[in-house]
């Protein structure tokens, strides 16, 4: 249905059709470009009322203040770490727990796959009050250790339900021949398995990497020391110090945007195959 | 597969092991410490010394007029949402799939509000919806001549504001999602339309809308739950309910009771209250779903 289109003759319907498009695709960019465009203001021009995207007297001072005189090296290190554990850890338990709920029918099959989507109704402040009044008395608050348990809590449904509903899409008969070959479960789903999976498992490592790296409000109630802030809580102080730093603030929000950006762009035909909720196919 | 195998009869178990540990520690422990928080007292004061009070914190939410306008107002924050985020992205997505030149270049671009972390297109949004400097009313007063909007200083605008960037943020997830979903659609069931000489309308009627339910249904269960339930773009934008505390919906408010004014078992309680909404919601959603399957 889709595949190349040749050089056929482009109708009015294909003229619409991009009219509509190239709205929506300027529509998506110019916030984007609107947080460069304050990042390249000069100190003295930061309130403008004007809607060039390159403003007058263009500088990437901005750049050099937030790299060399604040500390977004540390917020780096910090939000690295924490994403990159916490993707580990999701992909690892997700890929095992979905493999199991897809090809085998075992005693609280169903009320796990349910309690799974259940959790997707808890609003965030049902887990967030309770882990905070918890991890108060644990001595927890302020530590990577708590922040990291609870990103992985929260990406671990959404992952699984993926890897669920791309394994449904993958034929047995490779695993079977592997069993029949005398192969244990493990081997068959390590060797044989995984490795079809792997646009589903891209899938849930940008979801649960998106996730720790670009979450504030949690961590904003867990972190309160300056030295263990990730970069979100990172370019936040700089919103609310002494005074506003929007151009510093803008250009940290574009090098914490660059990788994700790359990333989802990379990916993004993976993502329009291995995003198989699954759920009502079953 | 499944039971078969004696020697492996703990595969299964095995594997959904350790997700379930993290689950039960992080999710559901708490969940019961939040229903025992909500029958408490607890607060700033009444840290260490909270008491049990039954049902008290259910009943003073209940009577105060408080929870029905902000009720209200996240019923429509959710279906004003969920409503352009399925129409815009199920256009977009039925435009991307023609075999249209420069496609690929299009789809990378309409993705960007996906990729970008919330908190930063939040707090570029709220920026660009000042009165005086935000490119939105300098794009309404020159080059369209039209008055400014006071964003977020009316009571009203102030809630449109969020709504427009939450519809920004979201319509590439359902673009994504009918993508994929026209992908699962067989390509004989065209033929066999254009044989049988069906209008382009017939066909997107009768055989991509319904083929496309499948995938979607799901999507818009999970886009309402989360919708119903996000606290970043409207507590961002609206800098934690401005004007006034006019502009919240419930879980902003919650987070506001428990955050700002440590009124820890209120807001437990309040919690108590969406989760049970949202349950409520989402068995109904299903059922009917069955249903349909059932029929059809």
């Amino acid at each position: 249905m889709s595949g190349f289109g040749g050089r056929k003759k482009l109708g009015t319907g294909d003229l619409l059709a991009y009219a509509i498009l190239v709205t929506f695709a300027v529509a998506a960019v110019y916030p984007v470009l609107q947080i460069f465009s304050i990042s390249l203001r000069p100190g003295d021009r930061l309130y403008s009322t004007s809607l060039a995207i390159i403003p007058q007297d263009a500088t990437f001072k901005a750049y050099h203040t937030i790299l060399f005189d604040r500390p977004f090296g540390l917020w780096l290190r910090n939000s690295l770490l924490l994403s990159a554990s916490v993707t580990l850890v999701s992909i690892a338990l997700a890929s095992t727990a979905g493999y199991a709920f897809s090809r085998y029918r075992f005693r609280g099959h169903r009320e796990g796959m349910y309690s799974f989507l259940m959790t997707q109704m808890f609003p965030a402040t049902m887990l967030l009050l309770p882990l905070y009044v918890l991890f108060r008395q644990l001595q927890l608050l302020d530590s990577f250790i708590g922040l990291g348990v609870a990103y992985v809590a929260t990406s671990l449904p959404f992952c699984v339900w993926t890897m669920k509903g791309y394994y449904d899409t993958l034929p047995r008969d490779l695993e079977e021949a592997a069993l029949l070959d005398g192969m244990n479960p493990w081997g068959a789903f390590m060797v044989v398995v995984l490795p079809l999976a792997a646009p589903a498992l891209a899938i849930t490592a940008l979801f649960s990497f998106m996730a720790s790296w670009s979450e504030f409000i949690v961590a904003r109630v867990i972190l309160s020391r300056p030295n263990l802030f990730t970069l979100p809580l990172g370019l936040a102080s700089l919103a609310g110090t002494f005074q506003t730093e929007w151009a510093n603030y803008a250009a940290g929000s574009l090098l914490v945007c660059l990788p994700v950006v790359v990333l989802f762009i990379a990916l993004n035909r993976l993502l329009i195959s291995g995003l198989t909720l699954g759920g009502v196919k079953g | 597969m499944g039971s078969g195998r004696r020697p492996y009869r703990f595969f299964p178990y095995l594997m959904v092991l350790p997700a379930m540990a993290v689950m039960v520690a992080v999710v559901f422990y708490p969940l019961l410490y939040n229903f025992s928080l909500a029958t408490r007292n607890m607060s700033l004061y009444h840290f260490q010394s909270s008491q049990f009070v039954g049902l008290k914190n259910f009943i003073a939410i209940f009577s105060d007029h408080t929870f029905y306008g902000v009720f209200l107002k996240t019923v429509i924050w959710t279906v004003a949402n969920l409503v352009f985020h399925v129409l815009f992205g199920v256009t977009l997505g039925l435009l991307l799939d023609r075999p249209l030149p420069g496609r690929a270049v299009l789809r990378a671009l309409l993705i960007l509000p996906w990729a970008v972390p919330q908190y930063i297109s939040a707090l570029t949004w709220r920026g660009m919806f000042d009165y005086e400097y935000g490119a939105i009313n300098l794009i309404l007063k020159n080059a369209l001549h039209l008055m400014p909007i006071p964003w977020l200083s009316n009571a009203t605008w102030a809630f449109i504001a969020p709504v427009i960037t939450n519809v920004w943020l979201g319509f590439p997830f359902m673009m994504i999602v009918t993508l994929g979903g026209l992908q699962s659609i067989p390509a004989e069931l065209y033929e066999a339309a254009d044989l049988d000489g069906a209008s382009p309308w017939t066909k997107l009627t009768r055989i991509t809308l319904p083929g496309l339910w499948p995938v979607l249904a799901p999507s818009i269960l999970l886009g309402t739950v989360w919708t119903f339930n996000n606290l970043n773009v409207i507590w961002l934008v609206t800098d934690g309910g401005r004007p006034a505390d006019q502009t919240h919906i419930l879980t902003t408010y919650i987070y506001k009771a428990a955050f700002a004014y440590y009124r820890y078992s209120y807001a437990a309680a309040f919690s108590v209250i969406v989760f049970l909404i949202l349950l409520g919601f989402t068995i109904a959603f299903m059922r009917s779903l069955k249903g349909q399957e059932a029929r059809a």
